[in-house]
């Protein structure tokens, strides 16, 4: 795969995978052509467009365009798997997953990607896997979060102390 | 920094832990991809990998070795040996590997098992053994896979790829082209356009198979699905044969007419080649390729109009139906510029035909030389007519003069509002049609008499090898394959010298600036054209004579061609001939192939070739032969200079 595109029916990007270098122009240029012309079809039309030198596998999701470009060797009717798939493991991690939700958290969206792709080829076939390695990340973003807000809340316990005995001394 | 990290990435492969393993080796996969030198590095792990059981490992170990198989044909060789332990594993991916978390709708880890079947394919191409290997677990992948979701038909697709491209069974085979007919019955748009798109990589080489699909794929031209329309005119083109031409072109230009722009030029260009490859009749041809000028006119390719007046040109029994059908279509559409310019260059040629009355072909026409008049006129007057389309029409004005009965007024009239027109080509035409009527008229019929037949423009160097069959005579007619476009005029110039054998004219285009009229105006002021230089009979022997015939082409004053003609009167045939030339080291020779290396006996073809000779220094030609060839049994080889060579070849 070259590159992942979500993006709204309004033609507002949500989230952009590219597993090719390319320069922040041309990813602009290559964004906006590729949202119009998808945006463009009708809705009976097959999920399978030929666009430069690229096959592009696009599939709507309730108000969402999943997008992939891949290359001509490559399996179209599986890519339409690959895309199925992330769209379950957002599912199930976010739990009924709505636009908003990956608006609001589009790192952890980024993340179960990563965890399921790895530089354009599928790398872990398994869901459960998958969302262990999520859950098991999540666990250590929590701890670390929990140790930070114990420090910080130790240094304003003592501040409040310091501020206490000073007015006492003042009084 | 690849070749840095390749070691360290080696050594995670081989990680407890199968979430680094799996990461490493997608790592590794991308390394060989940007450094593939570095596959000797990944090559040994390869083998141990295959033993996992981590899907996630797995997988990425099958691409791995894809990657490498790719750029290696080394490795290529080394992965071949396991292919049976692949084959295993697919097969227990297939008959009891099934696991809940792997699976999708009923098909277990189909990643897994298309990208085994790509590593397959990649292995088993262009090898018997490997290939044999396989074909027992692909006929039962291919009839084991469930094919109710999309899963399954994502399995089943790769398999069928495998199967066209590895030298699998026939059997196998024609399995694989009835799993593509299936999928093209499919309600599923997208499994219609994946099957399509297989069935063009197969109508090369299985095309009968493919045949047997053809009303399928012709209903799928009516999708109104843009790719499955692109897709399924293609295959269209690609069946078209000479016992389906007819029906298959009555679909096709069903389709050009409702089909979107982009998509009409390529329709259009189609339909005329298949036409013309397998047109059953010329009748047939021509209405064909006026129906789609017709409908498509401004989108086909620009050889289209001269295509089409050589074919009608050609077909004599048919002048009078043609000049018909493209009166009435003029008459009804002046807008599509080839048919305009077909349909004026018709008219001009065989505007006597039309105004005859009758003809069976078509319904009974009553055409006045006034309404064809105006037809032109309103052609050269319309403001969508390019100037290309209006040089045709004046020039067809111009012909209609002698071919009508009626006086010429209005003739003379147009031509010479035209002599002041901005256009420039126009301009000049109309200035000469205008000295035409005036000062030769006794000249205009000659003049503007039929076109003989013309000849397709063929390539410089078929009309040099014709040209060079003829011994004597090439003097005016060298000119005439130098020149890429000839005027019409100066093949009416050619046709008033007197007719020059074989002239290979090119379809009539926009003439070439600088007036050959003007030329042939000041015929009696010209200087005379230069005498053609007398043949030289060079050798004599046994019935085998050598002659030798010049050519000064004008315009090019150090070049000389020289044709050698070899011809053999006694009785037994002449073989392995072999002319060689040579000249002083201030010329330059180039010896063309010969006509062949044979001379027949009893004064059969004769054999021709050409020589070119430059001489920038206007030396004084000197030239030696060499001859050998077998003769009555005999091995002869003769070398001898040649004598007597007449000033003019090189002065």
């Amino acid at each position: 795969m070259q590159f992942m595109l979500l993006f709204s029916r309004q033609g507002k990007l949500r989230l952009q995978k590219w597993y090719v270098p390319l320069s922040d122009k041309e990813k602009k240029k290559i964004t906006r052509e590729l949202v119009q012309t998808v945006l463009a079809r009708k809705p009976k039309m097959c999920s399978f467009l030929e666009w430069r030198d690229l096959k592009i596998v696009y599939k709507r999701y309730a108000s969402l365009y999943f997008c992939c470009a891949i290359e001509d060797q490559d399996n179209e009717l599986i890519t339409l798997e690959i895309i199925h798939r992330y769209v379950e493991l957002l599912d199930k991690y976010f739990g009924s997953v709505c636009e908003l939700d990956i608006i609001f958290n589009f790192e952890k969206a980024y993340f179960i990607l990563d965890e399921f792709l790895l530089g354009g080829e599928v790398q872990e076939t398994s869901k459960k896997n998958v969302l262990k390695a999520i859950e098991q990340a999540d666990l250590l973003q929590e701890k670390t979060e929990h140790v930070s807000a114990r420090v910080s809340l130790g240094v304003r316990k003592r501040t409040r102390i310091c501020a206490g005995v000073l007015t006492c001394i003042k009084m | 920094m690849c070749r840095d990290l390749a070691t360290e990435v080696e050594k995670l492969l081989l990680q407890p832990s199968a979430y680094v393993r799996k990461k490493a080796v997608l790592t590794a996969v991308h390394m060989i991809r940007k450094v593939p030198e570095l596959s000797n590095i990944f090559l040994p792990p390869c083998a141990q990998l295959l033993h996992e059981h981590h899907h996630g490992v797995l997988l990425g170990t099958i691409m791995l070795i894809t990657e490498l198989c790719e750029r290696s044909p080394a490795a290529l060789k080394h992965f071949r040996k396991m292919v049976p332990q692949l084959v295993h594993i697919l097969r227990t991916l297939v008959t009891t590997g099934y696991s809940t978390e792997h699976s999708i709708s009923g098909v277990s880890d189909p990643f897994l098992q298309v990208q085994i079947l790509r590593l397959l394919r990649i292995l088993g191409r262009n090898h018997e053994e490997s290939s044999e290997t396989m074909n027992d677990l692909l006929a039962q992948v291919a009839t084991n896979t469930d094919t109710s979701r999309n899963a399954g038909n994502a399995v089943l697709f790769e398999t069928v790829l495998t199967i066209m491209d590895i030298r699998s069974a026939a059997g196998l085979r024609v399995l694989a082209v009835n799993i593509l007919g299936r999928f093209l019955l499919n309600s599923d748009r997208n499994i219609r356009y994946v099957a399509l798109t297989s069935l063009l990589r197969l109508v090369q080489s299985d095309h009968s198979a493919v045949q047997r699909h053809r009303p399928t794929v012709v209903e799928c031209l009516r999708e109104p699905d843009g790719s499955l329309s692109r897709r399924a005119l293609e295959l269209s083109l690609a069946l078209v044969n000479s016992s389906n031409v007819r029906a298959m072109t009555q679909e096709l230009q069903g389709f050009l007419e409702s089909c979107p722009p982009d998509l009409q030029a390529d329709c259009a260009s189609g339909i005329l080649l298949a036409a013309e490859r397998f047109a059953p009749t010329k009748r047939w041809h021509i209405d064909t390729t006026l129906r789609v000028l017709m409908t498509a006119g401004t989108h086909v390719r620009d050889d289209a109009v001269a295509n089409l007046t050589q074919l009608i040109g050609g077909a004599q029994e048919l002048h009078a139906y043609s000049v018909r059908r493209l009166y009435s279509a003029l008459a009804e559409d002046i807008s599509q510029q080839p048919l305009v310019q077909v349909a004026a260059w018709c008219i001009g040629e065989y505007g006597d035909l039309l105004l005859e009355g009758s003809c069976e072909e078509t319904e009974p026409l009553q055409v006045e030389e006034e309404e064809v008049l105006a037809l032109l006129e309103r052609v050269l007057q319309s403001h969508m007519s390019l100037p290309a389309t209006r040089g045709y029409a004046l020039t067809a004005l111009m012909k209609l003069s002698t071919r009508l009965r009626g006086d010429n007024n209005r003739i003379r009239q147009v031509v010479s509002v035209y002599g002041s027109c901005l256009d420039v080509e126009l301009q000049q035409r109309a200035v000469e049609y205008n000295t035409l009527f005036r000062k030769y008229d006794h000249m205009r019929a000659a003049i503007l008499e039929k076109i003989p037949l013309v000849e397709r423009g063929g390539s410089q160097a078929d009309e040099e090898a014709k040209e060079s069959k003829e011994t004597a005579q090439l003097s005016e007619a060298a000119p005439v394959p130098t020149e890429p476009q000839a005027s019409k005029l100066l093949d009416l110039l050619d046709l008033l010298d007197g007719p020059s054998g074989d002239a290979q004219h090119p379809p009539p285009l926009d003439p070439t600036p600088g007036g050959a009229l003007i030329h042939l105006l000041n015929l009696p002021c010209a200087p005379p054209p230069p005498a053609p230089i007398p043949n030289l009979k060079v050798f004599e022997r046994e019935g085998l004579q050598l002659n030798l015939s010049f050519v000064r082409p004008p315009g090019t004053r150090t070049l000389l061609l020289i044709t050698v003609t070899a011809t053999n009167t006694s009785g037994g045939d002449v073989t392995h001939f072999i002319c060689q030339a040579a000249v002083p080291k201030s010329f330059q020779l180039q010896l063309q192939a010969p006509s062949g290396d044979t001379v027949p006996a009893q004064g059969g073809l004769p054999t021709t070739q050409l020589l070119r000779i430059l001489n920038p220094k206007k030396a004084p030609l000197r030239l030696k032969l060499r001859l050998t060839y077998n003769h009555f049994g005999q091995s002869v080889q003769e070398i001898f200079e040649v004598n007597n060579l007449p000033v003019e070849t090189w002065q």
